[in-house]
């Protein structure tokens, strides 16, 4: 059970700015009305943020990488299951690794 | 009040009907919440995985997930973590994540402005994507109780530090992840989270601008600035071509 300093001090600044974040709204909204532009930037951060982590990785990642992204997108369309897309797609890479020698 | 005087005055909204903060809102809060908590069990146990794979050990897991207490900033940051621990990096994605939060404060804040002080920074702290969308339509549905965000809020919260530890603890049974495919973990839960994201058209543009921008700065730029890079030139661009 051990917490390093630097770690501590991260998750405490996380902390902090994920506070802020919530109690924002309402004492923006106790000064200021957002506009329609504000709403719609901060309604397209979660996605833009993830495809940017996301796009790196893939163009850098193998064969078997890129069958599991498939799979995952697929299920996840279809079903709407977050856990059982990554795990289909997890049970594909770890398939084509052991059986056909992709990376 | 008679009908007569409600119709002699249509300023009065039900917007602005007395917001309560008891007992009663705190028990609905928590019982609507318990289907939905199932679902961010589910997702604590990705995340104890992840976190036990990006190098947290079980103490640093559990403290973030209890003072920071959001999943899709929590788990973005572990695509993040390495050592030496880029610290700016991690507090700045964290806060870029969790910005949609002011947004949903927002809509909460005409009911919210009315529940005295300590009350009402105690249940903004539970405020989450899943306990926002049940207090609004609980509250839409003229059901004002403060007090439900805070049992849904904590309802959410026990799950999600739960299913923390037991994710962690299970990430000690798995010595080589890349072995078992694992690795794939992190990418495979973003990809399946922006599956469900994506809703068409509105999302194209910024999404490729967000790709562009962060493949060349992962290119050109040290460290992890390429998410934040990538974030902001997508969101940005969502915010000038979305114009309905």
């Amino acid at each position: 059970m051990t917490i390093r300093p630097e770690v501590l001090f991260t998750i405490l600044g996380m902390a902090l700015v994920t506070y802020s974040t919530r109690i924002g709204g309402v004492w923006l909204m106790s000064r200021f009305t957002l506009s329609k532009r504000v709403e719609n930037w901060l309604n397209q951060i979660p996605g833009a943020v993830l495809i940017s982590l996301v796009t790196p990785l893939m163009v850098t990642s193998g064969i078997a990488t890129i069958f599991g992204a498939g799979l995952t997108i697929l299920v996840a369309r279809r079903t709407g299951n977050l856990l059982g897309a990554m795990v289909g797609g997890v049970v594909l890479v770890w398939f084509l690794r052991t059986f056909t020698g992709l990376s | 009040m008679t009908e007569q005087n409600l119709a002699e005055k249509p300023s009065v909204e039900v917007a602005e009907l007395p917001v309560s903060f008891d007992w009663s809102g705190l028990w609905e809060g928590i019982r609507q919440s318990l289907g939905v908590a199932a679902a961010v069990f589910s997702y604590g146990l990705v995340f104890g995985v992840l976190a036990r794979q990006a190098g947290l050990s079980m103490a640093e897991a559990l403290l973030m997930s209890s003072l920071v207490f959001a999943g899709a900033s929590q788990i973005t940051v572990l695509g993040l973590w390495a050592i030496p621990l880029p610290v700016l990096p991690i507090i700045l994605t964290t806060l870029v994540v969790n910005l949609r939060h002011l947004l949903m404060g927002a809509s909460l804040s005409r009911w919210f402005l009315q529940i005295p002080g300590w009350k009402r920074y105690l249940s903004l702290f539970f405020l989450t994507d899943e306990s926002w969308a049940l207090t609004m339509s609980q509250f839409n549905r003229g059901k004002r109780n403060g007090a439900f965000l805070l049992g849904s809020g904590f309802t959410i919260f026990a799950a999600w530090l739960g299913a923390t530890g037991l994710g962690r603890l299970a990430g000690n049974v798995l010595q080589n992840p890349a072995k078992w495919g694992l690795d794939f973990a992190f990418l495979g839960i973003f990809l399946a989270l922006l599956t469900g994201m994506y809703k068409g058209k509105t999302n194209l543009l910024p999404w490729l601008v967000a790709a562009a921008v962060a493949l060349l700065a992962s290119w050109w730029l040290p460290g992890k600035w390429y998410i934040l890079l990538g974030g902001l030139a997508g969101s940005l661009t969502g915010a000038f071509s979305d114009d309905h």
